[in-house]
C-alpha cells in the first residue's frame, strides 16, 4: 500500500483511472439518454422516475470522474472531463449511446444496464481504490432500485396486453446486440482486476444474465438467442453513430462559452 | 406518450409494421392514488399529494419518486382515491358548526405534562 490516501499504488494509478473512464461514461452517457425521457414518459410519474435514474447515474459519473481526474496525473476536472473530450476519448459501452427507442426499449435497456450495475458494484465495494469501494457502496442501493423500476414494468408490459407483449420481446431482441459488450474483458479491466481495483466484466456475466432471465420470465417473455452482429470497441473509443449527436447536444453549452458558470 | 398516437421517434427497432392496434385504454386512465409519508418515526402518516399510477405497486414506487425525492420520509401508503370516502363540502355545517359551541370537548380544564411531545 502506498501512502496515497486512496490506496492505489502508483503503478496501478495509469490503469485505475482508463478503467474508471469506462465506468465514468457508461453512467454519464446513459444520464444523457435518460434525461430526454422527461416530458416524453407516459405519465409525469414516469418522466420524474426516469430522471431520477438519470440522476443517480450522474451523481455516480461525477465522483468517478473527479476520481479519473486525480489518478490520471492531469488534475482534470469532471467539467473538463465531460464537457472537453470528443467522441473518440469517450470509453463507455455502446449500450447506453443508442437512441431512445419506445418505453418498452427502454426499460430493456435499463434493465440489462442496472442488472449489470447491481453486480458490478456488488464486486467493486472491495475494490482496492477507496473512492471507487465508496461509490459503489452508495451506488449499489440506487441501482438496486432502478432495476426494481425497470423490472416492474418489463413484468407488466410483458404480461400485459397482445400489443405490449409484443412490443417488449421486440425490445429485448433490440438490446440484445448490445448485451455481450458489457461482459467483454478489455485490456483496462482486466488490468485494474488484476491491481485488484476493478472487476472482470467477464465474470460478471452468468449472474447479470439470471437476474434478467428472471424478470424475463416472470413477464411471460423468453430471452432472445444471442444476436449475429454485437456491438464491439466502446471501451476502445470506437462508438456508433449516435454519440456524436449526444456529445454535442451535451457539450455545446460549456464550449459555447469555457469556463462560464451558472 | 406525450402525445395521442404519436410515438417516440428514432427507435432503434424496425418500426412496427401493425400502425393501427387496437384502441387500447389510454394511459390517462390510470387511476388517481392518495398518497400518505410519515416523515420519521413516532409520528402519523400524512397526507402529500396524489399521483396517477396503473395499480398499487407502482403507485407505492410513484410516491417514492414523486414525493420523497428530498429524504422526506421513512414510509409511505398509497389509497386509491376513489376508495376514500370524504365528507362533501355541502355537508359542512351539519357536520362541523355543532362542534363549535361545545367547549367542554377540548382538553383545556387540566393541564398537559411538558414532557409529552405529540398530544
Amino acid at each position: 500500500m502506498s501512502s496515497d490516501t486512496a490506496a492505489t499504488s502508483a503503478a496501478a494509478k495509469p490503469v485505475a483511472a482508463q478503467y474508471l473512464q469506462g465506468l465514468a461514461d457508461d453512467a454519464l452517457v446513459y444520464a444523457q439518454r435518460l434525461g430526454e425521457w422527461i416530458s416524453r414518459g407516459p405519465q409525469i410519474e414516469e418522466d420524474m422516475a426516469l430522471a431520477n435514474v438519470g440522476l443517480d447515474l450522474l451523481g455516480q459519473a461525477r465522483v468517478l470522474l473527479t476520481r479519473v481526474g486525480e489518478l490520471d496525473g492531469t488534475g482534470r476536472s469532471e467539467d473538463d472531463l465531460a464537457y472537453f473530450r470528443d467522441e473518440r476519448e469517450y470509453r463507455n459501452v455502446h449500450l447506453v449511446e443508442q437512441e431512445r427507442g419506445d418505453f418498452g426499449f427502454e426499460m430493456a435497456r435499463l434493465l440489462w444496464f442496472s442488472a449489470y450495475q447491481c453486480e458490478l458494484y456488488a464486486a467493486l465495494r472491495s475494490s482496492a481504490d477507496e473512492i471507487l469501494a465508496g461509490v459503489a457502496a452508495k451506488a449499489l442501493k440506487e441501482v438496486t432500485y432502478h432495476q426494481d423500476h425497470a423490472a416492474q414494468w418489463v413484468v407488466r408490459l410483458g404480461d400485459g396486453t397482445e400489443e405490449s407483449h409484443r412490443r417488449m420481446h421486440d425490445a429485448l431482441v433490440a438490446v440484445q446486440p448490445y448485451v455481450a459488450e458489457l461482459f467483454e474483458d478489455d485490456p483496462a479491466s482486466s488490468a485494474a482486476a488484476e491491481a485488484g481495483v476493478g472487476v472482470l466484466p467477464s465474470s460478471l456475466g452468468e449472474a447479470v444474465s439470471a437476474r434478467v432471465a428472471a424478470v424475463v420470465e416472470e413477464a411471460t417473455l423468453s430471452l432472445p438467442e444471442p444476436s449475429r452482429w454485437r456491438s464491439r470497441g466502446g471501451r476502445d473509443g470506437i462508438h456508433s453513430r449516435p454519440l456524436g449527436y449526444l456529445l454535442a447536444e451535451m457539450q455545446h453549452i460549456a464550449r459555447s462559452h469555457p469556463g462560464a458558470t451558472w | 406518450m406525450s402525445g395521442q398516437g404519436q410515438e417516440p421517434q428514432g427507435s432503434p427497432q424496425q418500426a412496427t409494421a401493425a400502425g393501427e392496434g387496437p384502441a387500447a385504454p389510454g394511459p390517462r386512465t390510470w387511476p388517481l392514488w392518495e398518497v400518505f409519508v410519515r416523515g420519521k418515526r413516532g409520528l402519523s402518516h400524512v397526507h402529500v399529494g396524489s399521483l396517477h399510477a396503473p395499480d398499487a405497486v407502482m403507485a407505492l414506487r410513484n410516491a417514492r419518486d414523486v414525493y420523497t425525492r428530498r429524504q422526506e420520509g421513512v414510509s409511505i401508503w398509497v389509497a386509491k382515491a376513489s376508495d376514500i370516502a370524504a365528507s362533501s363540502p355541502d355537508e359542512r355545517d351539519a357536520f362541523f358548526d355543532p362542534a363549535a359551541d361545545k367547549v367542554y370537548r377540548h382538553p383545556t380544564f387540566y393541564d398537559v405534562p411538558e414532557d409529552v411531545e405529540y398530544l
